[in-house]
């Protein structure tokens, strides 16, 4: 930790990071969801369209509802869609990468010729028509960002596989008679851990901006708006010729600062996992 | 490049291509139902005629002849009828390639270049002002959503100041052909290309810098300069060419996606290519239409991947001997 600590770009990473985890956890504190009633906003003359210097702190959407509010709540599904996607994704990757890895033969070249599948297939056209078909919930979400973003991991986590299991601390654990899930558990794991949290935390960025991108067309729960859900509002109510600039560009700036954030601590977590990378950048 | 190493990724894409196939099938001929059902939701339509339609369809014979059925139908490219248009899917879709692949491909060569550029001068002033702005800049372009990207230019330079048409590929009136025609349509290229080729740069410029940062350590490069090279020189004709390899390979599979590169992009400048199409075709949902545009998007990833295969190994000798 001390040693995360000691890289600017980490720091600076997880100090926003925690911030916005701040702002989601105090969503009920700071935001009131009356600011979401679009009745008692008519009620209480609100305007439509309200500058952020008429209704503070971030004026109000084409339905009187307050900006401030959606964001605020968008953090949340942001956030969470984005970390749940991401353990979906690096279980299977990892899960696929190790026992590929580690068990050779014809079950590394089928689990390998699947992978490969998974990363020609067009990612994005795929999430689409599974999300199409599949419903438009956040679980759903969740799913199809998992089931369409692993391959890499697993690409990765084999090779890495590959090398650990040439070591001699492997042969040795084998010629004591210790059995094959034994040593992935001890020998194995401890040793690819490192990489699959960098992984892990690189891939955050990639779900939260896929997430983004389905909810602006139209997949998004419509019930747990995100981020992406806010923009895409935004465009189809022409936020964009009115210039209702406070409507569109916080969303846009939330998914920015987070994805920033994730990529500085991941780049910082590979460095301490692979200290050669540190030449490279 | 031997014939074998060839075959054997001719075989592997063909393969791909039939999980391509299977899985197109089940996903939309199984796991929606009665696709007679859904072609006539909402509609009265007596049973005999429903019935006579499965049959047509082939839809009481058993799954295996269903799937021969369903091959023989694509390989004619017949897709069935679009449920928003009721025209056949794969005109619909035919009159969309040419603006996807104009502005996706237009895009991809610029990012490209600039790109490649941007990364060769942070990899040779490494952690010099330049360097960092360049890495800097790319990557909060990398790490922003491309559509909103798109929105902010749009605002920006169509809105704000109404430099540029807010969308569209040209302004109905000017359907006089000629060099107007063409002035017209690069007017409306500007704003989407501009946010495609930022979005896509990065990439590169990530990709150049690395590899070239590795050659650098290379001694082939210190004996250039031990015979008196200057250090452009130096650059351009040792350095560069070896850092290539991996840029090429990025570019190759970019091409790939050249048709499904910009779905939520068009869809924010209404360019009317197969991007669009797919926004459109979510909202109804229009089955058909999406089906025929993931088989087609995932066939331009095969055939790019099968050559970026075959580009690089006719490049890198190591890889076609492994």
């Amino acid at each position: 930790m001390s040693r995360f600590w000691r890289s600017r770009p980490g720091r600076i990473g997880l100090v926003t990071l925690l911030a916005f985890v701040a702002l989601a956890l105090a969503a009920p504190i700071i935001a009131s969801r009356t600011g979401l009633d679009t009745s008692l906003a008519r009620a209480n003359d609100v305007p439509l369209y309200a500058s952020p210097a008429e209704f503070a702190p971030l004026g109000t959407d084409h339905l009187r509802r307050s900006v401030w509010t959606q964001f605020v709540w968008g953090s949340r599904i942001s956030l969470f869609v984005g970390l749940a996607a991401t353990v979906v994704t690096v279980a299977l990757g990892s899960l696929v990468g190790i026992v590929a890895g580690f068990a050779g033969g014809r079950v590394e070249a089928a689990l390998m010729r699947l992978t490969e599948w998974f990363l020609v297939v067009p990612f994005l056209p795929l999430a689409i028509v599974l999300a199409s078909i599949l419903g438009r919930s956040i679980w759903n979400i969740i799913f199809v960002i998992g089931v369409t973003s692993w391959p890499s991991t697993a690409r990765l986590v084999r090779a890495q596989v590959l090398t650990v299991k040439q070591r001699l601390f492997v042969d040795r654990a084998r010629s004591l008679g210790a059995s094959g899930p034994h040593i992935v558990r001890h020998h194995i794991l401890p040793n690819v851990s490192g990489l699959i949290m960098a992984n892990a935390t690189l891939a955050v960025p990639i779900s939260i901006l896929t997430e983004s991108t389905l909810a602006f067309l139209g997949l998004g729960d419509v019930r747990r708006p995100s981020w992406g859900k806010m923009l895409s509002e935004a465009f189809d109510a022409s936020a964009l010729t009115r210039n209702a600039w406070w409507y569109f560009v916080p969303p846009g700036v939330g998914i920015l600062v987070v994805v920033l954030a994730f990529t500085l601590i991941g780049q910082t977590l590979e460095e301490m996992a692979d200290p050669r990378l540190q030449g490279r950048r | 490049m031997t014939a074998r190493y060839a075959g054997r990724k001719l075989i592997g894409s063909l393969l791909t291509l039939a999980f391509v196939l299977v899985f197109n099938f089940f996903l939309f001929r199984v796991a929606l139902g009665d696709p007679v059902a859904n072609l006539f939701r909402g509609r009265n339509v007596p049973q005999a005629r429903l019935d006579q339609m499965r049959t047509e369809f082939g839809l009481d014979r058993s799954l295996p002849e269903q799937f021969l059925l369903y091959l023989r139908e694509t390989a004619q490219l017949n897709f069935g009828l679009s449920y928003q248009t009721r025209q056949p899917v794969w005109e619909e879709i035919t009159g969309k390639i040419w603006p996807t692949v104009l502005l996706v491909g237009l895009s991809a060569v610029l990012s490209a270049a600039i790109g490649i550029a941007g990364g060769i001068v942070a990899a040779w002033r490494r952690r010099s002002r330049a360097d960092y702005s360049i890495t800097s800049s790319t990557m909060v372009f990398y790490s922003m959503p491309d559509f909103w990207l798109g929105m902010l230019l749009l605002v920006g330079f169509a809105v704000a100041l109404p430099w540029f048409p807010v969308g569209g590929m040209s302004d109905i009136t000017s359907t006089s052909g000629g060099f107007d025609a063409v002035l017209d349509q690069a007017h409306h290229l500007f704003l989407p290309c501009l946010t495609l080729t930022l979005a896509y740069l990065g990439e590169y410029a990530i990709v150049m810098r690395s590899s070239l940062l590795e050659v650098m350590g290379e001694d082939y490069l210190l004996v250039a300069r031990a015979k008196g090279l200057r250090d452009v020189q130096v650059r351009n004709r040792h350095a560069v060419p070896n850092a290539l390899l991996p840029v090429v390979t990025l570019a190759a599979i970019n091409l790939g996606f050249v048709l499904s590169g910009a779905i939520a992009v068009e869809t924010v400048f209404s360019w009317p290519g197969l991007g669009k199409a797919t926004t459109d075709a979510i909202r109804g949902p229009d089955l058909p239409m999406l089906q025929a545009l993931f088989l087609l998007f995932s066939v331009a990833v095969i055939v790019f991947n099968l050559l970026a295969d075959l580009l690089y190994a006719a490049l890198d000798p190591r890889v076609r001997d492994a």
